[in-house]
């Protein structure tokens, strides 16, 4: 390739993204370097999907906002993996510590570890402070560090607070070139059974050429003022916003 | 009705229809997840005898999603022709099996009996088949579709170039465009998934890509894969949708968890349509299905997860696609849970696609919690080739850097059209070697050999 297009143009190229252009071929297939390279990215990945949330770090991060630590039904990571049902309910402990605290809210964020707790321990305190920041008028409910958590088990979790919108900030499935990407899921009037079409996502919040913080709590403040005005969520809830993401330049390493 | 086999003096009993169909199916996860699947190997091989032994008609006759709370299931029935069902109505579903096997099933005689043929049925007689009668069968049959390009022509493999970007930066979109195309990827289409769903975001996209397309004439159509309804809203503002995207499931429930029902993609066609901007065909839809959906909205009413995969190819049918395709390995390990249970599934849709009248193509992929590798993936993508696959994702260096999983790369079709003596689309092939692309034997270029000017003029403009 890149005797083909010139280097500076490629390298040009590269710099617009993280995708793996560009690398040259050996006959049909990959240079070697690029097949390990490969396999390195993988076999982190593979590591990162097993790490596991540490959650009085995360709650020391998020001082001095209250703090509600729950999680699901599922007492493993390899159940975890393999049973996302039990990543949806709540365990019996914790649907009693969510029945005690009650509540009456507007929003109650949920931090839960998703397949990625290494993107969640880095980012989620900080992405939860962003969000904050642009939600004055808004009562917001404690925040919940859910463990062994898919995204649907904020539904149980805003419904026992009383919120009226749960969003849900969750690890992402780690990639080869980001293994802490996160994703926020917006659900209006959050209870057991909410499908996804019910849902407005925010993907991709990382710092390798994903969203910022900031731009994903500037499009969170619009769906979620949006959400509670027309008291709905999902599909019907159009991102109508111009939109703002920019890729702010970090080819693969 | 119970169903009954007796092995070795063991019998071995299946509540209903379902049962049989669930306990049948090849191990995998979902199935067990969804507390459905054979609960031992002894009784998974009673299933199949008794499936064996089942006439074709059972399907006609018993619906296993109930006709009345289902859209899908009265799309089935109420489109089943009975006609192209007729030489076949007097088979069990192993009779079908080795009828489909044999010198009688040819093209002419799959592509007759493809309307009669009831997802049920193909799923069906798909657990009675090992991997190289679904390649063997699937090999046979010929669905040919198009729009600016022709796919599913023989000595053709077709791909998609899959240009996500994790911001939807449009110049690294076209960066990655520019890498699949001097690869000679992209002739099924250049399809983006948008990391945001927004309607003025998608918007951008669409135009960036048909600006791209429409400045180097590439015979090839593009697509930003967002929902059936933000389509319909890009649309109404006039920008310029070739083809219009939407992931389909197997029950009416599955389907609403997408937000989607029949009447939306009806409008949806017909609104594509409307455009009129295919050159060579007009095929307008493009969807994406994949097995355990369907669980995964709890919408299986008790039903595997393979015949529910089978269920969503009688949605795509009913739109005439150019292009079909199962996201085999993206689901994760919960619905098939290793490279063995991801090659047999692909194997699973592609025929069933296939057998449906579906140009069906295949996301050969895989996400990191699966226990799956590169050496399963490049099983996977040869063994469908082998099968005639109308076409395979890519994108760059098998890494999506935007949905965070592994799919084809672009030297993987180059690895495959070289080792099997594949072309791509017949008008793309001849727009590589007009822009220098390729050699005139069809080769892609010897990287020293220089570029044309143009492949050096497009790397500039769109850096």
């Amino acid at each position: 390739m890149s005797e083909v297009v010139p280097g500076e143009v490629w390298a040009r190229l590269r710099r617009t993204t993280p995708a793996r252009i560009a690398l040259g071929r050996v006959g049909h297939a990959l240079p070697l370097g690029e097949v390990l390279d490969f396999q390195l990215a993988h076999a982190r990945a593979r590591d990162a999907v097993h790490a596991a949330l540490d959650p009085a770090a995360l709650t020391a991060a998020l001082a001095p906002l209250p703090v509600l630590e729950v999680e699901s039904d599922a007492p493993d990571r390899a159940t975890y993996l393999r049973r996302p049902d039990l990543g949806r309910r709540l365990s019996a402990r914790s649907a009693a510590v969510l029945a005690d605290a009650g509540g009456d809210c507007d929003v109650v964020f949920v931090i839960g570890d998703g397949l990625s707790a290494t993107g969640v321990q880095a980012g989620a305190a900080q992405l939860v402070r962003a969000c904050l920041a642009g939600l004055d008028n808004l009562r917001i409910g404690p925040v919940v560090i859910a463990q062994a958590a898919r995204v649907a088990l904020g539904d149980p979790i805003g419904e026992a607070l009383g919120a009226r919108v749960c969003v849900m900030i969750i690890g992402e499935r780690p990639g080869l070139s980001v293994h802490d990407s996160l994703g926020i899921y917006m659900t209006y009037a959050p209870q057991t059974g909410r499908t996804d079409a019910e849902r407005n996502c925010i993907s991709n919040i990382h710092g390798a050429g994903g969203l910022s913080p900031q731009e994903a709590a500037r499009t969170l403040g619009w769906l979620l003022r949006e959400a509670l005005r027309r008291e709905l969520s999902g599909v019907a809830l159009k991102d109508d916003q111009t939109p703002t993401l920019a890729f702010e330049g970090q080819g693969p390493a | 009705m119970p169903f009954t086999c007796d092995l070795g003096g063991e019998r071995h009993s299946f509540a209903d229809l379902k049962a049989v169909l669930a306990a049948a199916s090849p191990a995998r996860s979902g199935d067990e997840l969804a507390g459905i699947a054979a609960s031992s190997a002894t009784r998974r091989v009673a299933a199949r005898w008794v499936l064996a032994d089942l006439p074709l008609a059972t399907f006609l006759n018993e619906a296993i999603v109930p006709y009345e709370s289902d859209e899908v299931t009265r799309l089935i029935i109420d489109s089943h022709d009975g006609a192209s069902f007729a030489p076949i109505a007097h088979l069990t579903v192993g009779g079908f099996r080795d009828w489909l096997l044999s010198e009688a099933a040819d093209e002419a005689a799959l592509a007759a009996i493809a309307r009669g043929v009831t997802p049920e049925m193909a799923a069906a007689v798909s657990k009675l088949m090992r991997s190289q009668d679904l390649i063997a069968v699937a090999k046979k049959i010929r669905v040919v579709t198009a729009f600016r390009s022709t796919i599913g022509l023989p000595g053709r493999l077709s791909t998609r170039l899959q240009p996500n970007h994790p911001a939807d930066d449009p110049r690294g979109i076209a960066a990655a465009v520019l890498d699949g195309l001097l690869h000679g990827v992209g002739d099924a289409v250049i399809g983006v998934n948008p990391a945001t769903d927004s309607v003025p975001a998608a918007t951008t996209l669409i135009r960036m890509l048909d600006e791209l397309r429409g400045a180097y004439a590439i015979p090839t159509q593009t697509c930003v894969l967002t929902h059936v309804t933000n389509a319909l809203a890009i649309i109404e503002r006039g920008a310029p949708v070739d083809l219009v995207f939407q992931s389909v499931a197997g029950s009416e429930a599955a389907n609403a968890g997408f937000g989607i029902d029949l009447a939306v993609l009806r409008e949806a066609h017909a609104a594509a349509q409307a455009l009129g901007r295919g050159t060579v065909g007009s095929n307008v839809m493009y969807f994406e299905t994949g097995q355990g959906s369907a669980l995964s909205a709890n919408a299986h009413h008790g039903v595997d997860q393979q015949t529910m995969e089978a269920r969503a190819y009688a949605v795509a049918r009913a739109f005439d696609p150019l292009l079909v395709n199962t996201v085999v390995g993206f689901i994760g390990p919960e619905y098939l849970y290793d490279g063995k249970q991801i090659i047999r599934a692909g194997l699973e849709d592609h025929f069933c696609g296939k057998l449906l009248g579906l140009p069906m193509g295949c996301d050969v992929c895989y996400t990191n919690h699966a226990e799956a590798d590169q050496d399963d993936m490049d099983s996977l993508m040869t063994l469908l080739t082998v099968a005639g696959c109308s076409f395979l994702i890519c994108v760059p260096g098998s890494d999506d850097v935007m949905l965070s999983y592994q799919s084809l790369s672009n030297h993987d079709a180059l690895y495959l059209r070289s080792v099997m003596g594949l072309r791509p689309a017949p008008e793309f092939e001849a727009w590589l070697a007009d822009v220098g692309i390729t050699a005139p034997d069809g080769t892609l270029r010897a990287l020293a050999d220089g570029a044309s000017s143009f492949v050096r003029q497009l790397a500039e403009n769109l850096s």
